[in-house]
């Protein structure tokens, strides 16, 4: 380990708490991005516009990251097209059913002491995981 | 003045993403693959930003209200149950298999990679499904202090 690798992660990490913190510190809302992005491909009245305007930040965000920090976004990914898609429908589709992903439940749920945060968060990570090692070590990185 | 902050908290959250290495999915995969060379940086990404929250959280809820809202909204469901845990076994297949979860992938849509936007496009797909499937609209409990959110995030 580095000095810059363990100083990036603890500075970004840093940022993505504050950042969830305003936000709650401002509106009174939780950072969940799954919650956030459901509002808004939902057409939820009354909830649509914050969230409209946090998604828009979020772009801007990469945009800036592109310009100023361009090695943190991929260039190509590792997975193919077909996989990438089956992921997708699975984030999202499973994101709602445990009411929220690695940002509402992972930092905000943590943050709060939540047991059904900490319980979805090793659940989560645990099953990623062992996708990881098949998909990895028994299939051999074929999918 | 209240949608400029919150764009401005989403653009900082993007940069938080960014720069702790959250939009790589190779990060992410090579975290998540404990038998092979295991990169345990994202542990630090996590903490620092638990910790982060929990502090500015705290300091918050002190306040009567936010500052540009009336009530601050919290997720009110208690206690562990199957919709959280099969959710989240959902989730965590899926981001095993692709490397992205929700704000990662956004962000990564300026790349305009057409894997990322077939990634997001499914995304949205698979919550629109879920809500269709699950059927929308469970009536909240109303209680006094923080309303409740429906959901934890």
């Amino acid at each position: 380990m580095t000095v810059s690798s363990i100083l990036w992660p603890l500075a970004g990490g840093t940022l993505i708490g504050l950042s969830a913190g305003l936000l709650l510190l401002v509106t009174g809302k939780i950072a969940g991005i799954s919650g956030i992005l459901d509002g808004v491909v939902n057409l939820r009245a009354g909830h649509w516009s914050w969230r409209a305007a946090f998604l828009a930040g979020l772009l801007a965000g990469g945009a800036l990251l592109w310009a100023v920090l361009p090695h943190a976004l991929p260039t190509a990914l590792e997975r193919p097209l077909p996989t990438m898609i089956v992921a997708g429908l699975l984030v999202g589709a499973g994101s709602r059913l445990g009411s929220g992903c690695t940002s509402g439940h992972g930092v905000c749920g943590m943050g709060r002491l939540s047991a059904r945060s900490m319980v979805s968060v090793a659940a989560f990570t645990l099953t990623a995981a062992v996708t990881v090692y098949f998909a990895r070590h028994v299939f051999g990185g074929s999918f | 003045m209240g949608l400029i902050a919150v764009f401005l908290i989403g653009a900082l959250f993007a940069l938080g993403l960014g720069a702790g290495g959250m939009t790589l999915p190779g990060k992410i995969l090579a975290f998540l693959d404990v038998a092979g060379a295991w990169d345990p940086s994202l542990v630090l990404v996590l903490g620092s930003a638990v910790v982060t929250y929990g502090i500015v959280y705290r300091l918050s809820l002190r306040r009567p209200r936010p500052l540009l809202a009336k009530s601050f909204v919290l997720p009110g469901q208690t206690g562990v149950d199957r919709r959280l845990v099969a959710g989240a076994v959902v989730f965590g297949i899926g981001w095993g298999l692709g490397g992205f979860c929700p704000g990662p992938a956004i962000v990564a849509l300026v790349t305009a990679q057409p894997a990322v936007l077939a990634f997001v496009a499914a995304m949205a797909a698979g919550m629109l499904l879920h809500d269709r499937l699950a059927g929308m609209g469970r009536a909240p409990a109303t209680r006094s202090g923080p309303v409740p959110a429906s959901a934890d995030g």
